[in-house]
């Protein structure tokens, strides 16, 4: 997930807010704004993010992992018996080329990537391992892998069940298989929990998927040009998502649809060289990995505060149950569902293990973390928070002084890729934030233009208000999502056993082949 | 066994003229059946939005049907008209590649297409379709001037 998810970032957010600096400069109006909407919200979120009883677990972790786990044990281990299969149809290897011009495979998962990778890989991580250390990386890895049948599950359900209009168009996603699903399966409730999740994707959408992106930009952007108004960013931004959304200038989207995936080849490419330059070091950072991920090598909470902040991070990150891959998904026009299902559960690898993994081991590799020498664990900051860091980064900058320790010039190049992540996750959660609204409302161009407006609307909001219980709402109604979504997956999960059984029973007999030489 | 001939071709002029020598051809060997083909670019790598992804179905249609009424259709009435055996096919891909596997599924032997048709800077890196065409058909390309 691109935004820093506010158990991650509500450091780095709090440290901005707490800044005197900017804090005087933000109007009484905006102070207003925040206090009004903290109050309302706070219940709501304090639910979401409350801890188990007796630990500082968050409960909504503990139920993704516990989900992603279900799944991998229900459906066998599906990630691993079909992730080469999953790259065959990727490949285009089973693609029939008379439906050549279709969304391909490749197409739908890059789409779902672009939605998912960004800021929470950059930024995200860094947290976790500043306060979990270099063990959360372990803890991570495993909720990542886990991960990637919950994604299986949702898409392959997503695709099943969802509308294709006479026009050719389709609409699906969590709504829909909520709906259709629990009407097939003869259970009641499926529609209430149609309209929750819309509801909660909605506020997700605004929220994570646009303000808290739009702040993020903001702040990089004044980071190198100076400190100015946010609003000025915010209204550059709503006129260019304004001008993709609703005036469909494709061209826009298509360039940075063609950037952004160039940016984090350039990030993981940066990573591996870094890693590469240091590879006597290699051996050493994954024993700080193991060596953390069961003692804690001194983090503050040892090994469970590594553990909460590895879950934490990877489903955060890689939106894994939380029913918005499933959206994206649905678009392909596919014979097989469960094809889908194969393509996304390679999203939670590329997104988690893959580049959530490659910032963790350059933080940890460039020795951005302080260390004891006397006793070999590491030293927490002054307050007792942290893991003290070489110049007292964290969250973006910590990242940033990682990789501008091997290559001076790479923070310029991370600013520019977090200002185009944003912009790509804005573009993305837009139409999640449409599909859920127009669930809600019935399609027609009217009532999306109405949606479209009020999403370029909360843009320069965004930019321009001090957002610290905005982003708190908007992160617990992202995960509201996943707590409907999950639900509803428990009691849909019996189909998708039925199309694997299927699927499996003819690609084995052949009947099922390659179209590929 | 009939001789079959695939003409790609592009909505150009130069497609025309690779429909006039497709003819002679034709003429001269006789009881031929010609293909045209037309291929709209088209790649499964490319980066989309989730709504381009959500209306591709719609807009492979439109892409189709354009591509038929426009092009293909025409081509194909006219060469009826003028006794020929003559049948048309639209398909999305890469121009080179797809023409050469409409070829080969039908058995074709050979292909007649126009010079042209990328513009200049795509043209320097990549080569044109043409060019590839040439390069990599698995039947004798004539590239019509």
């Amino acid at each position: 997930m691109k935004s820093i998810k506010s158990l991650g970032l509500a450091g780095a957010v709090a440290a901005l807010l707490a800044n005197p600096a900017l804090a005087q400069e933000a109007p009484g109006l905006d102070e207003k704004i925040n206090q009004t909407f903290a109050e309302l919200t706070g219940p709501f979120v304090s639910f979401i993010f409350a801890p188990l009883p007796g630990t500082s677990f968050p409960w909504i972790v503990m139920w993704l992992v516990v989900a992603a786990s279900v799944f991998t044990l229900y459906f066998a281990f599906v990630q691993m018996r079909f992730f080469g299969h999953a790259i065959s149809l990727v490949k285009g290897d089973y693609s029939d080329p008379n439906d050549a011009g279709e969304v391909s495979h490749f197409q739908a998962l890059a789409t779902a990537l672009s939605g998912t990778v960004g800021l929470g890989n950059i930024a995200g991580v860094a947290v976790a391992i500043g306060i979990g250390g270099p063990g959360a990386t372990f803890w991570m890895i495993l909720a990542g892998l886990l991960g990637m049948a919950s994604k299986f599950t949702e898409c392959t359900l997503g695709v099943k069940y969802r509308n294709e209009y006479e026009d050719g168009t389709v609409s699906g996603g969590p709504m829909y298989y909520m709906s259709k699903g629990f009407a097939e399966l003869g259970l009641p409730g499926g529609k209430i929990l149609a309209v929750l999740f819309s509801i909660f994707c909605i506020l997700g959408a605004l929220g994570g998927g646009n303000m808290f992106q739009a702040n993020q930009a903001h702040q990089q952007i004044a980071g190198i040009v100076g400190d100015y108004p946010g609003w000025i960013t915010g209204l550059v931004f709503a006129t260019v998502v304004f001008m993709v959304i609703v005036g469909g200038l494709k061209s826009i989207a298509r360039v940075t649809e063609k950037v952004v995936p160039f940016m984090g080849i350039l990030y993981v490419a940066a990573a591996l060289v870094i890693i590469i330059m240091n590879a006597d070091m290699i051996g050493w950072a994954f024993g700080q990995i193991f060596a953390g991920a069961f003692t804690g090598l001194g983090v503050a909470g040892g090994m469970v505060g590594a553990l909460i902040q590895g879950f934490k991070r990877a489903a955060f990150s890689n939106e894994a149950g939380v029913g918005s891959a499933a959206i994206a998904h649905s678009a392909v026009r596919t014979k097989e569902p469960i094809t889908e299902g194969f393509v996304s559960l390679l999203e939670p690898f590329i997104d988690t293990v893959v580049i959530c993994t490659m910032t963790a081991l350059v933080i940890i590799i460039t020795q951005q973390l302080v260390i004891d020498p006397a006793t070999g664990l590491y030293m927490l900051n002054e307050e007792g928070t942290a893991i003290a860091t070489v110049d007292g980064n964290s969250g973006v900058s910590l990242t940033s002084a990682a990789f501008g320790s091997a290559f001076s010039w790479f923070p310029y190049i991370l600013a520019i890729a977090v200002i185009l992540f944003a912009f790509s996750t804005m573009i993305s959660w837009s139409y999640y934030g449409l599909k859920a609204w127009t669930y809600l409302f019935g399609e027609g161009h009217t009532k999306e233009l109405v949606f479209k407006i009020i999403f370029c609307v909360f843009v320069v909001i965004g930019a321009a208000a001090n957002l610290g219980p905005v982003i708190d709402f908007s992160d617990a109604a992202i995960f509201a999502m996943a707590v409907v979504n999950v639900f509803a997956l428990y009691f849909l999960m019996k189909v998708v056993r039925q199309e694997l059984a299927s699927y499996s029973a003819r690609l084995k007999s052949g009947e099922i082949r390659k179209f590929a030489d | 066994m009939t001789t079959k001939i695939v003409i790609g071709l592009d909505g150009t002029e130069t497609g025309e003229r690779a429909l006039e020598f497709a003819k002679n051809l034709a003429k001269l060997i006789g009881g031929c059946e010609l293909i045209v083909a037309y291929v709209i670019e088209w790649s499964p790598y490319t980066f989309q939005t989730p709504e381009e992804n959500a209306q591709r179905h719609k807009r492979r249609e439109e892409e189709i049907a354009l591509a038929k009424s426009r092009v293909v259709e025409p081509a194909v009435a006219a060469l009826k008209a003028e006794g020929f055996n003559a049948r048309g096919v639209v398909r999305h891909g890469d121009v080179a590649e797809t023409l050469n596997a409409i070829t080969v599924e039908n058995g074709a032997s050979q292909i007649v297409v126009g010079r042209a048709s990328a513009d200049g800077f795509k043209k320097r890196i990549f080569g044109s379709s043409t060019q590839n065409l040439v390069m990599h058909a698995d039947v004798p390309v004539t590239v019509v001037n």
